[in-house]
């Protein structure tokens, strides 16, 4: 059991939590289950192939699961995993 | 009687005008930080530069690469979406070349900028504050769209952006040394990272790690109306980056406070982050060189009170764009 914690722009589509626990092995699973317990997460986290929504960011604990296997990464349990949106910063 | 020779050369180097100083920026070990013997942490103190920032960089690779294509001339107004520290570059820049300049920034982000910005002449848009640096950047590209005359640099979608630094600040850090483990900069238009990452990758191979700290904003400052109003820097190249680790306002705090108390360096927020990052890289070698970049000194967050007064009691925390 992992915790996802919820961006505010996807909490209204979650019953308003700011965390959920989830299950699953890697991200991916984790994901999946979300989606199939808050439906309305589905074409927010997912893009029409399958893949992570271009603008969804998925942290495992601090790290970007992009730089790391993807959906594939595996996930430990007490591992959090942290949605939020693509930001641009600018000092850097 | 003939002076005797110095030991640092080029200090600094001798330039024409402030914009040909831009750059030749010192590396500077920080002993304290480092948590083995055999792993070294240098600081590249691009908060040495003539505004204070590494920006000064990007800005004069913008401005000098829309001279040399014909796209500006002496009068023109130059528009760009900034959380700060472009715009104060652009307008040191364009006030000396004779360019008006005006900014789309935050609301939200610290008033020194703004004092700044109005020093060297620019004028100031502001954009929503929770949207952040987003709504900076969909400001200003709907005004270049409503009106032709403006010309925008766009850091966040011009190869000039990297360039500066893949000609530049890596290869001052190439100068001084030899080997590099990894290279830790913040992610914000990507260009640090990805210009430094390509140049470090090319001449030293694999080996170096290229490692991007970015900022967690504040919920406040996630204020999108929906995942669309998304943003990706489209010079970002994913596949360049070996880790993509971020940092939440309250440690990039702790961490600047840390360089400031541990190591006497008073840089910026943003460096506070990055220099975290580069610890705990550090600490996962057996040996090697771990660069960071400071992109800017403390001055422009003095007001915030984060350099005296407990990280607890800092007023806007999580609202404020610190970098």
């Amino acid at each position: 059991m992992a915790i996802v914690k919820i961006p505010p722009v996807l909490r209204a589509a979650v019953g308003g939590e700011k965390e959920l626990s989830a299950d699953g092995t890697s991200v991916g699973e984790i994901l999946h289950s979300v989606a199939a317990s808050h439906p309305e997460t589905q074409s927010q986290l997912f893009g029409p192939d399958g893949g992570l929504n271009r603008y969804v960011n998925v942290y495992l604990n601090d790290e970007d699961v992009r730089v790391l296997d993807g959906l594939e990464t595996s996930v430990g349990a007490g591992d959090t995993l942290v949605i939020l949106p693509a930001m641009a910063g600018g000092a850097a | 009687m003939a002076a005797e020779s110095l030991q640092n050369k080029p200090c600094g180097g001798r330039y024409g005008d402030i914009v040909q100083a831009i750059g030749h920026t010192p590396l500077v070990e920080l002993k304290r930080l480092s948590p083995k013997p055999g792993v070294r942490i240098w600081a590249k103190l691009e908060s040495r530069n003539p505004t204070g920032s590494v920006k000064d960089r990007v800005a004069r690779a913008l401005i000098e690469d829309a001279e040399e294509k014909g796209l500006i001339r002496p009068g023109q107004t130059i528009l760009e979406p900034t959380s700060g520290n472009t715009g104060i570059s652009l307008a040191m820049i364009c006030g000396l070349k004779g360019y008006d300049l005006k900014v789309v920034m935050p609301r939200n982000v610290t008033p020194e900028r703004t004092e700044l910005l109005r020093m060297y002449g620019a004028e100031i848009v502001y954009s929503e504050g929770s949207k952040g640096s987003n709504g900076a950047v969909e400001k200003a590209l709907d005004m270049a769209e409503k009106d032709a005359s403006y010309y925008m640099p766009y850091q966040y979608g011009n190869q000039a952006n990297p360039e500066a630094h893949y000609e530049g600040t890596a290869l001052e850090i190439l100068e001084e040394l030899d080997e590099v483990a990894a290279f830790v900069a913040g992610l914000g238009t990507g260009g640090t990272l990805m210009g430094n990452g390509r140049r470090l990758k090319e001449e030293l191979g694999d080996s170096v790690k290229i490692v991007a700290a970015e900022p967690m904003q504040g919920e406040p400052v996630q204020g999108l109306r929906s995942l669309d109003d998304g943003f990706i820097p489209p010079i970002i190249d994913l596949s360049l980056l070996d880790r993509k680790i971020f940092v939440t306002n309250y440690d990039a705090i702790v961490w600047t406070r840390k360089l400031l108390d541990e190591e006497r360096l008073f840089a910026g927020v943003s460096s506070g982050a990055i220099a975290r990052v580069a610890v705990r890289i550090a600490g996962e070698l057996d040996e090697g060189n771990v660069v960071f970049i400071v992109c800017d000194d403390g001055w422009k967050y003095l007001s915030s009170g984060i350099y005296t007064r407990p990280v607890e009691e800092i007023e806007d925390l999580d609202s404020t764009v610190w970098w």
